[in-house]
């Protein structure tokens, strides 16, 4: 999938330059409002962890994993929710915040009129989703590290798995955000992240399902970030974590050349 | 000296529709070259394939003697676009509006500031330069949108409709502005449906209509081949103006009815007007005045401008 993008990374002269602008001008709107509005997105995961983590987590115990690995339920949680904070960080700016510049802002006109081209808002805006997942992520590992859920050491190795996360995410939002037609339609996307929210092996082991629907779980791209986050924050890194990344970055390659395309289609007509 | 805008049998198609449908233009350097034509003519439709932000679907189109398909962000790394409906970043500030966009064109910081502070005077904004953008008035909001515009030095200004949905005043205050960009020598490439506009500012233009040019040449040029010296502007009490038309049989070289007047195109005005007073017609009103642009566009299409 890096192919497809790559290339587009390379031969256009400064093109990651320009990128950097668009992320830049993000920067530069950052207002005391903002960081409320960001704090609100922090907020959630961390109450899902205290609510059903810690509180649920009392009535269950320990957990049995597959190959007879013990866990506690908070520990088994925690990794999870981190990576749904990823998510949700990105998918925020990516799709509702995204759409509005796109369509009711009418940022992107104004940026194309400059030597900017539309893969390269694509790749701003997504690398300032990643930013803003980011934020998220290491506020919930300072967390994590403090309730003793992972090790200092861990927490620095799953960090860069939810940048992974984030930018699959972002590329995946931008995509659907260049498809969708109204405002209407972010219901549905609310209503697709709270299912995947639900049922990706986040509260419950994907083993825990019917053969049948345990397929569906493990190829939901939050079932992959939890996994691979899950595994390194336990310390159970194997060939499935491989899987993960693989998979993740198939999504980013796919989300971003896509993204790119559809802006080219809708803005440049 | 080779032309900033070269195309010859330029076509833009939307599915079925035609915007576009095969124009010869030519733009020269230091140059004030106008669309003139009502909505729909296809003056946005060429200005955005100028501006790079519509591939042209037939036709040669060079700009800057580059091919836009190709050489798209370097012919806009070159190009100042103050566009229709105003996209100002509503999230920014009225200077950081000027100091992002210059960013956007690679311009380094220190400059981005200074070029901001200098356009910021010319288009006379500089005590708002702190705040939002939404609060500006209409004007204000255009006279940024055209700062913005000139934050690349760019060698070709294109404003599409500048001043569409301004007050009186507002527009006169932006047609001096881009009129002393005008003395400065950038070119400037402007559509527009206010015939006024386009006498004032254009050293040349072409008329559009239906996606085709109709009628080029400088404004004086165009009204002496196409219109007469003066207009009466009749206005009768009567419900149609159209059964006047007998009673002024040979007065004039042409005469043209509309809906809510009757035009007599003459070479001397007040004689015109003695023999309709003559004929003891009695109009409501009567106005006689010079020919402009919008009787050589009516004269063209039978229509006229501004519906």
């Amino acid at each position: 999938m890096l192919t497809l993008v790559w290339p587009k990374l390379v031969s256009f002269e400064g093109s990651a330059g320009r990128s950097a602008r668009v992320t830049e001008r993000n920067i530069s709107t950052l207002k005391s409002a903002y960081w409320v509005v960001m704090a609100g997105g922090l907020l959630e995961p961390v109450l899902y962890l205290f609510s059903i983590g810690v509180g649920v987590g009392a009535l269950i115990g320990d957990l049995e994993l597959p190959g007879g690995r013990l866990v506690g339920y908070t520990e088994f949680v925690a990794p999870a929710m981190l990576a749904a904070s990823a998510m949700s960080g990105a998918l925020a700016e990516t799709t509702f915040n995204f759409f509005g510049k796109m369509k009711f802002m009418r940022l992107y006109d104004g940026i194309l009129a400059t030597p900017i081209q539309p893969f390269e808002i694509a790749l701003g805006e997504l690398v300032w989703a990643m930013i803003r997942g980011s934020v998220y992520s290491a506020a919930f590992l300072v967390i994590m590290v403090v309730m003793d859920l992972t090790t200092p050491l861990r927490a620095l190795a799953a960090f860069p798995a939810t940048v992974l996360v984030g930018f699959a995410f972002g590329a995946l939002g931008m995509t659907v955000s260049t498809l969708i037609r109204s405002w209407q339609d972010f219901d549905l996307i609310g209503a697709g992240q709270f299912a995947l929210f639900l049922f990706s092996g986040t509260f419950v082991p994907a083993e825990s399902y019917p053969p049948a629907l345990r397929w569906l779980v493990e190829v939901s791209p939050l079932y992959r970030s939890v996994d691979l986050i899950r595994g390194i924050s336990l310390g159970w890194v194997g060939w499935a974590q491989v899987v993960d990344v693989l998979f993740l970055l198939a999504l980013l390659g796919v989300g971003l050349s896509v993204s790119g395309h559809r802006m080219g289609k809708l803005l440049c007509k | 000296m080779t032309a900033l805008i070269h195309a010859r049998g330029l076509i833009k198609r939307f599915g079925d529709f035609t915007a576009v449908d095969g124009i010869d233009v030519d733009v020269q350097p230091g140059e004030a070259f106008g669309f003139l034509g009502p909505n729909g003519a296809g003056k946005s439709s060429t200005m955005r394939m100028i501006g790079c932000v519509s591939p042209p679907t037939g036709g040669v189109l060079r700009i800057l003697g580059m091919d836009p398909r190709r050489d798209g962000p370097a012919i806009r790394a070159r190009l100042g676009v103050c566009p229709q409906l105003d996209n100002l970043d509503v999230e920014l500030t009225v200077r950081e509006n000027l100091t992002t966009y210059a960013r956007f064109f690679g311009i380094p910081r220190p400059t981005a500031r200074r070029r901001a502070a200098e356009l910021l005077e010319f288009v006379q904004l500089t005590e708002r330069a702190g705040s939002k953008v939404e609060p500006l008035s209409g004007g204000m909001k255009r006279r940024l949108t055209i700062a913005r515009a000139l934050v690349n030095e760019p060698d070709l200004v294109l404003l599409d409709e500048p001043t569409t949905g301004l007050d009186p005043q507002a527009r006169h205050l932006v047609w001096e502005r881009l009129f002393r960009l005008k003395q400065q020598g950038v070119t400037l490439v402007l559509t527009t449906h206010y015939m006024d506009e386009a006498e004032q500012l254009c050293d040349r233009l072409v008329v559009m209509d239906g996606g085709r040019i109709v009628a080029e040449g400088s404004p004086r040029a165009l009204i002496e081949r196409h219109s007469t010296r003066e207009v009466v502007e009749l206005r009768f009490a009567a419900e149609d103006q159209g059964v006047f038309a007998g009673k002024l049989a040979g007065i004039a070289d042409r005469t043209e009815v509309l809906p809510d007047r009757v035009l007599l195109y003459v070479s001397d005005g007040d004689d015109a007007l003695a023999e309709v007073h003559r004929r003891a017609l009695n109009p409501a009103s009567a106005l006689v005045r010079r020919s402009s642009l919008e009787d050589v566009f009516l004269h063209l299409t039978g229509r006229t401008l501004v519906d």
